[in-house]
């Protein structure tokens, strides 16, 4: 199985999401980040979605529920780069992903985090 | 092959440059000489040229061949906007320079009538391409009016704009929404403001079709702001129990400028 890497920049960690999202490596990337955000003491996650083509409703509730447990250590996530494909898709399937945030690339995404707006 | 197609076949080599002369003339005539006399002839050579390889079955593809020369020919006319008949006339205008050679020799009676029968098959084929042809244009104009009617506009660094005019159909809402969606991707706009002053109405399915715009935009990461809602259609949109939620709207296209320059944090002041 692939994971995900997360990589950390300042108090930030950047998750770039490259591959095929399989069911397990989903599940696998909640639990590292989750381990990630309490190792670093991160105050934001910026989920970089750019190289995702396809999504279904599984990803969509997955993205969610990144959002609300990253809430719960106190942590902002940010959901860039997503493509007009995908965010179609997503409002198809009825999913806005309340209290996510969204910035179109990952430097506007940085920069949000860094405004703190 | 019987006989009496090679003895049309051979009378037709025979006489080739008066029946195309004539052929031209006839030709040039029926399409009120619009079409210039050179290409004409062109054009006829080849026809002609091709209906003597049909007409002696020498080879099985001059049948093929003959097709897509008459598609192309009808495709021509209907491009100059002749009229069908027109373009059918020309072919059929070939009996008539053919009946005018045969009309003193009462022995090519029999084969003359099944060379007219050929003709008027090639005639009622250009007549077909034709109106596919004409279909055709009317597709592409119907498909380039849908992309004229919807343009993204760069209002401002950062801020696009998309003003809509004309009734929106799913079909055309879709597209203004994809349009929208790459239009952000590509100029990195925060702001994109959606101007419906030239919808004249509204109705539950677009205004679910403009919500759902507005989302996707979020999803992204932009900020999406309709404007120009007009009386009649709040009114509509009031009655019809529809629920604008946390869409953001404005008066008219300036305010939602105004507003996306204020989040933009800049400022319009007096030179």
């Amino acid at each position: 199985m692939e994971r995900v890497p997360i990589l950390r920049i300042g108090s930030t960690l950047l998750v770039s999401i490259q591959i095929d999202l399989q069911d397990q490596s989903v599940q696998q990337l909640q639990e590292d980040l989750a381990e990630q955000i309490v190792a670093t003491a991160a105050n934001g996650v910026i989920i970089d979605i750019t190289a995702v083509e396809i999504v279904d409703s599984f990803i969509g509730r997955m993205l969610s529920t990144i959002g609300s447990m990253s809430r719960l250590f106190g942590a902002r996530t940010i959901l860039v780069g997503m493509r007009p494909a995908v965010a179609i898709t997503l409002v198809e399937l009825g999913l806005s992903l309340e209290g996510v945030q969204t910035a179109l690339n990952t430097e506007k995404g940085l920069r949000l985090l860094a405004g703190g707006a | 092959m019987d006989s009496t197609q090679a003895r049309m076949a051979a009378f037709l080599h025979a006489s080739q440059p008066e029946v195309l002369q004539r052929w031209t003339e006839a030709a040039s005539a029926s399409s009120g000489n619009r079409v210039p006399a050179a290409e004409l002839r062109r054009e006829l050579e080849e026809i002609y040229a091709l209906v003597l390889r049909l007409i002696t079955g020498a080879d099985d593809s001059a049948a093929g061949e003959l097709r897509a020369v008459l598609a192309e020919f009808s495709r021509a006319r209907a491009r100059r906007g002749l009229t069908p008949s027109e373009t059918a006339l020309s072919i059929f205008s070939l009996k008539d320079a053919v009946y005018a050679l045969v009309a003193d020799a009462a022995e090519m009676v029999p084969e003359y009538l099944v060379f007219a029968g050929t003709v008027d098959d090639l005639g009622l084929q250009t007549f077909e391409s034709f109106v596919a042809a004409r279909e055709q244009v009317i597709a592409d104009q119907a498909e380039s009016m849908l992309e004229l009617s919807t343009p993204v506009v760069r209002l401002w660094d950062g801020i696009i704009a998309v003003p809509l005019v004309g009734t929106l159909d799913s079909a055309r809402t879709q597209l203004v929404m994809e349009k929208l969606l790459d239009s952000l991707v590509a100029t990195e706009a925060e702001h994109a403001v959606i101007d419906i002053t030239g919808v004249p109405t509204v109705d539950t399915e677009v205004a679910q079709h403009l919500l759902k715009t507005v989302q996707a935009a979020r999803l992204m990461g932009a900020e999406c702001t309709i404007t120009g809602i007009r009386p009649q259609i709040a009114h509509t949109i009031v009655s019809l129990g529809i629920e604008f939620g946390d869409v953001l709207t404005k008066q008219t296209l300036a305010d939602g400028l105004r507003y996306a320059l204020d989040r933009c944090g800049l400022k319009v002041v007096p030179a």
